[in-house]
């Protein structure tokens, strides 16, 4: 973790809003299925929804990531942390981007990802081991790149893919390579 | 596994039905006592059947194999075939190996609409899975894509096809790690 990095100092607090509790909308909901819209992360609609995602991303057993399609909102809005996560290497705590593109993205790695939408079947999926994604900051709009590895590098890439109405299913590595989920959370 | 002798015959052995531990052992000793060695296998559970098939090499009888498995069938809950099989040859060399992933409502039909556009430029399908779970209709094929098929015309194909299903359709390439 970079101490002083803007992504590692930032907080939910910094919002200064009370984030809700959303209902998480499953596939084979349309909006799962859409490329969402740019947002301006200095929007008050914006900053409640990013209070939001994180609110409900941490009362989701085993929640890593969430993003705005996912509550039905077709926003380029996610938030992740992964720093409870046994898998994690570098993190960055809590954070939540807006826009985010992925600026570089090699050595990639196959491993099982799961999620809310998709609540009961994982996959293995092959992405990205080193990743550097830039987007901005919910509130101030400041933009930030975050450089990052391992599974905070897989939750980001699956975030993205959120926000361009892909699923981890669209890059499921084969036939054997999806699963019935065996554990619930 | 030894090598299979000329006299060898090749069969298919097929299992379905009711699921409980034992099945494939029991299946795989009554075959062992035959001589007959497994060449290839797959085995899953469809919405909780039991689903096995076997390729199995040996000298024994087609008739023998299916009297030695009998046993298994009494009690109505199981259903086993024995077919003798050709030699076949494995997938053409040539091909690019691909992945098509559709997801969606379900609603009856997607497979067949989607698999029909696959034909049509004679891409092979090597493996697939069909998942439904809750509403979500899941189909992962992999595809075996001829040299001189028009990628992109397969994939404006899948797409158009999965637009009108109102089914979300990814065809990628597989990448293949050299070690």
């Amino acid at each position: 973790m970079t101490a002083q990095h803007p992504v590692a100092l930032w907080s939910e607090d910094l919002l200064g809003v009370e984030g809700r509790v959303l209902a998480v909308v499953r596939a084979p909901a349309p909006v799962l299925s859409a490329p969402s819209a740019d947002v301006d992360p200095t929007a008050a609609e914006v900053v409640q929804l990013a209070a939001d995602l994180v609110e409900t991303m941490r009362v989701s057993p085993g929640c890593v990531g969430l993003a705005a399609p996912q509550v039905g909102v077709a926003g380029r809005v996610f938030c992740v942390d992964v720093s409870a996560h046994p898998k994690v290497r570098t993190h960055h705590g809590t954070f939540v981007l807006c826009n985010a593109e992925i600026v570089s993205a090699t050595r990639n790695e196959k491993a099982r990802e799961g999620c809310m939408s998709v609540p009961d079947l994982t996959g293995d999926v092959r992405r990205a081991s080193r990743l550097v994604v830039r987007g901005l900051l919910p509130g101030t709009g400041e933009e930030v790149e975050v450089t990052t590895d391992a599974f905070e590098a897989r939750a980001l890439q699956h975030e993205i893919d959120h926000c361009a109405g892909r699923l981890f299913l669209d890059r499921v590595a084969g036939a054997d390579a999806v699963h019935a989920r065996s554990t619930y959370l | 596994m030894s090598d299979a002798a000329a006299s060898d015959h090749l069969y298919a052995v097929t299992v379905v039905g009711h699921d409980r531990p034992g099945i494939i052992a029991e299946t795989t000793a009554r075959l062992a006592e035959l001589g007959l060695n497994l060449e290839d296998s797959t085995m899953t559970l469809l919405r909780g059947h039991f689903a096995m098939t076997l390729i199995c090499a040996g000298a024994a009888g087609g008739r023998d194999i299916e009297d030695a498995l009998a046993p298994l069938t009494i009690d109505r809950s199981l259903r086993v075939t024995v077919a003798e099989v050709p030699a076949e040859s494995g997938p053409t060399p040539g091909g690019s190996p691909w992945v098509l992933t559709v997801h969606g409502g379900d609603r009856t039909g997607i497979v067949s609409a989607v698999v029909a556009e696959v034909a049509a430029v004679r891409g092979n399908i090597t493996d697939l899975t069909t998942r439904l779970a809750g509403d979500l209709y899941l189909l992962v094929a992999e595809i075996d894509v001829p040299a001189e098929a028009d990628v992109t015309a397969l994939e404006a194909a899948v797409e158009r096809v999965a637009s009108e299903l109102g089914v979300q359709a990814t065809l990628r390439r597989v990448d293949i790690d050299e070690l």
